[in-house]
């Protein structure tokens, strides 16, 4: 199938934004006539490469290639006429206009004075739906479409556009397995016409069954590009999460005391499914999985900023009620949340209210908040967290990123929680302040807090967690113990392989 | 490639629902003429037909405009200043070049509005500020530029040349000019919304800016374009307007911009972009007028046409959003094709 020649090479390309190399130095090739798997733990610099050969963001350095001469990446319309084609995870379709014109936009078939030959138009694209062997009518609009089918039209997108090159950003994340097999087939078609495939996804069995070669990033950088028959699942495990394992994570040992938060048989449509577990005073257990598994909304159904369709959520033994934050508070439930720049501050406040939010009721006299209170309370806990700020007036978003983190804890922490979860408390914040926030987990469940914390950051799941619970597709797979929990069990148990290493 | 069965393009229910938005405008017009006619026969007399055709004209050309820039996910607020800046620009070069051709008038009044455009366009798109905020300023601005250089001062009708003045009252074939030149926008921006790729692409920005950036439309330049059309057409309807009434001072055209969003709204273009015709923005615009007009046939305080027009914004805002809900639970049922 595939000849000598590479289609399109990428070149030592490497891109920043802001302090944080995202890709590094990356090289690798795509051939005609061949899938290409790109794979690599959430961080690892996918998307960023995908977004490279959109034409999305510019390389900082390095060149990518088609057929041996350089490319003008610049703006997405550049890629476009470079014969490269991208599918991303979330489709990017007009609601407001016909299939047929989403699929045409941009070389649409003109007729006589240039004007847009409609029946042409609907005809190539039932033509291409035929090709495909699928049956959506050209004529309705895109709106309503189910995720697997707007892919579809997507790559009927990229087959009238002659595409060369079709990337396909974790296209199966959403779909199910009746839709993934057609949309492989789809894929194979394109293939084995002399495309050039790179496919991004967590899953191995479909990268098995798709791909013929298979580049690893870690970091931002590649760590290799192997022959799928020359490499075994595992030792693609290995080459993705393979690093060492820091004194990072400082867990003291606690013996687990009564069950503090007991989660029974909660379900979501289709986000989450039947997913119970208990978490102990004193015992941080870890939600691990891959983005997009269901973890935060998991956490974020248990406080009740998310609905749930069923199952109970019992705190110290008071069930909460669906749907209500406040209730979830005052039986001792605090999230930290994920995105803290979005949920979990007030970016425009003073330190001080930020803190004190969540206790404003408490901490008012007659219904009027004081200074004075205030200001002692947010001056107390910013102290034990140690953040660094100029002035408590001053407001949030002057702050450094850890020191927001810091904040945000502060103001959770000072409501005095049974039950802590915590939404990826360390993400985009440097090393020592994750040292500290670490600690203070930690030394936070050798009071008795019981700790519930979503990561994806395997080391920190490691180093921090007394058990690790792992969710694959909205389902709790797997449950082990710190002793059985290692980097290759966890990520097997993520990405569904269940072969023991 | 095996012979492929094609599907007759035919015209769905789904069609009929959503043009029943232009249709159900053209009902309330035909209720609106009877019922005015029965209670005083002289409301369809042909001055007073005459006199609602001109007023559309000139909305219906603002509003042709407007409707370019709602598609795209924007607003336009500063044609009303445009028309008066415009207004006044052609009257004043009239009053000093009583010879100069009605199409130079035209073209110039359409420039002016052009140059407030492009304007609009650079600071929308290269500035990276709401339309709403951009367009507001430049409301005040445009208003406030017309009456410093008019000073208080008014053109009035003998100031301006017979020609002119003619051009505003003339018929041909017993059509005003001035509607035909409003048909002729209105089809000319029609056939390229809806059959030109330029046109397509500006749906394609106000159904989604994030795919339109994707797929590779010139985003940047297509915004800028959508404010330059708006800007001339109010022009355009600046020259229109002196045309219609002779007499022009620095306020000609103040509060136009309400009525012009309200045309557009009830003529089924949707806000939030990406949706409706230019049709249905000047059916809108003659069902204004008509109100306008009946009720003071009807006698009825003329106070009370903006609560009605008010009313009927809500009332086509409250129906767009039912037909989109029912719409979309049909198509979420004939979404999926997996047996």
């Amino acid at each position: 199938m595939a000849d000598g020649r590479p289609l399109l090479s990428v070149r030592e390309v490497s891109k920043s934004f802001g302090a944080v190399a995202a890709v590094r130095d990356v090289s690798f090739d795509l051939y005609g006539g061949e899938a290409h798997a790109l794979v690599g733990e959430n961080g690892a610099g996918k998307s960023t490469i995908v977004k490279m050969l959109a034409g999305v963001h510019r390389a900082d350095s390095g060149v990518i290639e088609l057929d041996g001469i350089p490319l003008e990446l610049g703006t997405p319309a550049d890629a476009k006429a470079a014969g490269i084609a991208v599918i991303y995870q979330e489709p990017t379709l007009f609601p407001d206009l016909s299939v047929a014109e989403n699929i045409a936009m941009g070389r649409q078939p003109l007729g006589r004075f240039k004007t847009i030959d409609r029946a042409a138009m609907v005809r190539q694209a039932a033509q291409l739906f035929a090709r495909l062997g699928v049956s959506i009518d050209p004529n309705r609009p895109a709106r309503g479409l189910s995720i697997a089918d707007q892919q579809l039209v997507e790559i009927a997108k990229a087959l009238s556009a002659d595409a060369r090159v079709v990337v396909m950003d974790e296209p199966t994340a959403a779909l199910t397995g009746v839709e993934v097999e057609r949309l492989f087939a789809v894929a194979r078609s394109l293939r084995d016409d002399g495309a050039a495939l790179m496919f991004i996804s967590h899953r191995f069995e479909e990268i098995t069954a798709l791909c013929q070669r298979v580049t690893i990033m870690r970091d931002g950088r590649h760590v290799s590009t192997d022959l799928l028959a020359d490499i075994t699942v595992d030792e693609m495990v290995r080459k993705m999460v393979g690093r060492e394992l820091g004194a990072l994570f400082p867990k003291q040992d606690v013996t687990p005391g009564a069950v503090a938060l007991s989660v029974r048989g909660l379900s979501r449509d289709p986000v989450f499914l039947d997913v119970s577990f208990d978490v102990r005073a004193g015992e941080i257990v870890a939600l691990a999985g891959l983005v997009g598994s269901g973890r935060s909304e998991v956490v974020q159904s248990i406080f009740g900023v998310d609905p749930r369709d069923s199952g109970t959520v019992e705190v110290v033994g008071r069930t909460l009620r669906p749907g209500s934050p406040k209730q979830a508070m005052a039986a001792g439930v605090a999230l930290v949340p994920e995105d803290r720049r979005q949920q979990g501050l007030l970016m425009e406040l003073s330190i001080e209210r930020n803190v004190t939010l969540p206790r404003s009721r408490s901490l008012s006299q007659l219904g009027f908040l004081t200074g004075g209170r205030e200001r002692r309370s947010a001056r107390e806990w910013t102290q034990r967290l140690k953040t660094k700020y100029g002035r408590l007036s001053d407001e949030v978003g002057t702050l450094s990123g850890g020191n927001q983190q810091k904040v945000v804890l502060a103001k959770w922490l000072a409501t005095d929680p049974k039950v802590l979860i915590v939404d990826e408390p360390t993400r985009g914040i440097d090393v020592g302040t994750k040292a500290e926030v670490h600690r203070l987990m930690s030394s936070l469940a050798a009071e008795g807090v019981a700790v519930l914390m979503v990561s994806s950051e395997l080391p920190e799941v490691l180093g921090m967690a007394d058990r690790v619970l792992v969710m694959r597709e909205g389902r709790l797979v797997a449950e082990l113990t710190r002793s059985e929990a290692t980097e290759e069990s966890v990520m097997f148990a993520a990405t569904g392989q269940e072969a023991a290493v | 490639m095996t012979a492929v069965e094609l599907p007759a393009p035919r015209r769905s229910s789904l069609d009929v629902v959503l043009r029943a938005r232009e249709l159900g405008i053209v009902l309330a017009l035909v209720v609106l003429v009877a019922v005015t006619t029965i209670s005083n026969p002289r409301f369809l007399s042909a001055q007073s037909i005459r006199d609602i055709l001109l007023g559309t004209a000139i909305l219906a050309v603002l509003a042709v405009g407007q409707a370019v820039v709602v598609i795209t996910r924007n607003i336009d607020l500063s044609v009303g200043s445009v028309l008066g800046l415009s207004a006044f620009t052609v009257g004043t070069l009239l009053q000093n070049n009583p010879r100069l051709p009605v199409i130079i008038a035209l073209a110039v009044g359409a420039a002016v509005g052009a140059a407030v455009g492009v304007v609009n366009g650079v600071l929308v798109r290269y500035g990276n500020v709401p339309a709403l905020v951009v367009t507001l300023g430049t409301l005040y601005v445009v208003r406030g530029i017309t009456y410093f250089w008019a000073g208080g001062q008014q053109i009035n009708a003998d100031e301006l040349p017979s020609g002119f003045l003619d051009f505003g009252n003339a018929t041909f074939l017993g059509v005003p000019y001035l509607v035909l030149i409003a048909l002729l926008v209105l089809v000319v921006t029609g056939v390229v919304l809806r059959n030109y790729r330029v046109g397509r692409e500006l749906y394609a920005m106000g159904s989604s800016p994030q795919a339109a950036r994707l797929a590779g439309i010139a985003v940047g330049r297509r915004t800028v374009g959508a404010f330059v059309v708006s800007g001339a057409l109010a022009g355009l309807a600046g020259v229109l307007f002196a045309a219609r009434f002779g007499t022009i001072d620095a306020a000609a055209g103040t509060g136009y911009e309400l009525n012009v969003v309200a045309a557009v709204v009830v003529g089924g273009v949707a806000v939030f972009g990406g949706s409706g015709t230019v049709w249905g923005a000047a059916l809108g615009a003659l069902l204004l007028t008509t109100i306008g007009s009946s009720l003071a046939v009807l006698e009825i305080n003329q106070f009370w046409q903006q609560a009605i027009v008010g009313g009927l914004i809500l009332l086509a805002i409250g129906a767009d959003r039912l037909v989109a809900v029912r719409v979309a639970a049909g198509l979420k049922k004939r979404g999926s094709h997996v047996s």
